[in-house]
């Protein structure tokens, strides 16, 4: 994205402190988001856009490459699938577990509700992983086309 | 309601739509999806649905204002002047005047006796507290009952990144195959992705 730049943006010193404050509290925020998503607004896909919009900041400011250190464009690649595979997986463990596929209460028979927390945090994570590793993959298609 | 403020929003809403489509400066036009996005979630807040206007502001004025930005980056800034067309004007002008005529069916808002509210409501409400024992219902619904609609929800993000790396041909193929890549990304900027045509 930094093509025709005349001064790349890491170089630009309000740019530079900003982001490198801002990135670890959107990462903290991410995860309170998707851990919290049982207690308040969020969840899985909202805490993954929030946690892939740290690493897009990240990308933006010190440039691609550098982003691509931190996040290799492979690991995006499978957790992209990691995600729908976890998701699909807790609905198959139901099934192992002779209930229904998604079925969480009997992932903990002595205690259903509890197996539904168990089910519902799982989910959410796959919906997470997929989502932000989605948002990645397609932030690094664009911006490496540009180049 | 004190201050008519969902109103004042949706008038904002209204300008910024209307400005976004007079606008031929494309950069400006994106930074002003993402106001229009903020806009909407500012509206969704009120109307008490946090989760969807935390979506929206995380979405809509995050994710896809950059995403514009990034294709920006490949097209250009500014949009090329057409030939004013009427036809499509028209279309555009019967679908809004049909819209406008089908919320007139709509309950009001907020009416406890609009058919979302009469059917499964009462059970998500009181069988999130009994079974599942959580004080989100919404996580409840989106996560428990309607786990197969969420888990569908997911495939489509990950077809959509099958699709953008089919298109766009994906990191891991263009680092593999560097040369050809090379030539093949020339006349990709006609609008066509290399990857389409070999389908």
């Amino acid at each position: 994205m930094s093509a025709g730049n005349p001064m790349p943006m890491r170089e630009k010193v309000v740019l530079r402190v900003t982001a490198k404050a801002l990135i670890p509290l959107i990462f903290l925020f991410g995860l309170y988001v998707q851990f919290h998503g049982d207690f308040g607004p969020g969840g899985g896909f909202q805490a993954g856009v929030v946690f892939a919009a740290g690493f897009v900041l990240y990308g933006l400011i010190f440039g691609l490459e550098a982003a691509e250190e931190v996040v290799p464009p492979r690991a995006v690649e499978i957790g992209v699938a990691v995600g729908v595979l976890l998701y699909g997986g807790v609905g198959v463990a139901g099934i192992l577990l002779q209930g229904n596929y998604l079925d969480y209460n009997v992932l903990n028979p002595h205690d259903p509700s509890h197996g539904q927390h168990l089910g519902i945090l799982l989910v959410e994570a796959g919906v997470g992983i997929t989502v932000c590793s989605a948002m990645l993959a397609i932030f690094y298609s664009f911006a490496g086309r540009a180049k | 309601m004190d201050f008519p403020i969902v109103q004042f929003l949706f008038v904002l809403l209204l300008a910024t739509a209307v400005v976004i489509a007079r606008l031929r400066d494309l950069f400006a036009a994106a930074m002003l999806t993402g106001i229009f996005s903020l806009l909407s979630a500012g509206m969704f807040t009120l109307m008490d649905a946090v989760d969807v206007a935390f979506t929206e502001a995380a979405v809509g004025a995050g994710i896809s204002t950059i995403l514009i930005l990034g294709t920006l980056s490949l097209t250009g800034r500014m949009e090329e002047q057409g030939p004013v067309r009427v036809l499509p004007f028209l279309v555009v002008l019967l679908v809004g005047a049909a819209l406008l005529y089908g919320t007139a069916d709509m309950p009001a808002y907020g009416s406890p006796d609009a058919p979302a509210h009469n059917d499964l409501t009462a059970e998500f409400i009181t069988g999130t507290d009994e079974k599942i024992d959580i004080p989100n219902v919404v996580t409840a619904v989106l996560a428990s009952y309607r786990g197969y609609d969420t888990l569908g929800e997911t495939v489509v993000v990950f077809t959509a990144v099958v699709g953008v790396f089919i298109l766009l041909g994906g990191r891991g193929r263009k680092d593999a195959f560097e040369v050809p890549g090379e030539s093949e990304r020339a006349p990709a900027s006609g609008g066509v992705a290399p990857g389409e045509e070999a389908e």
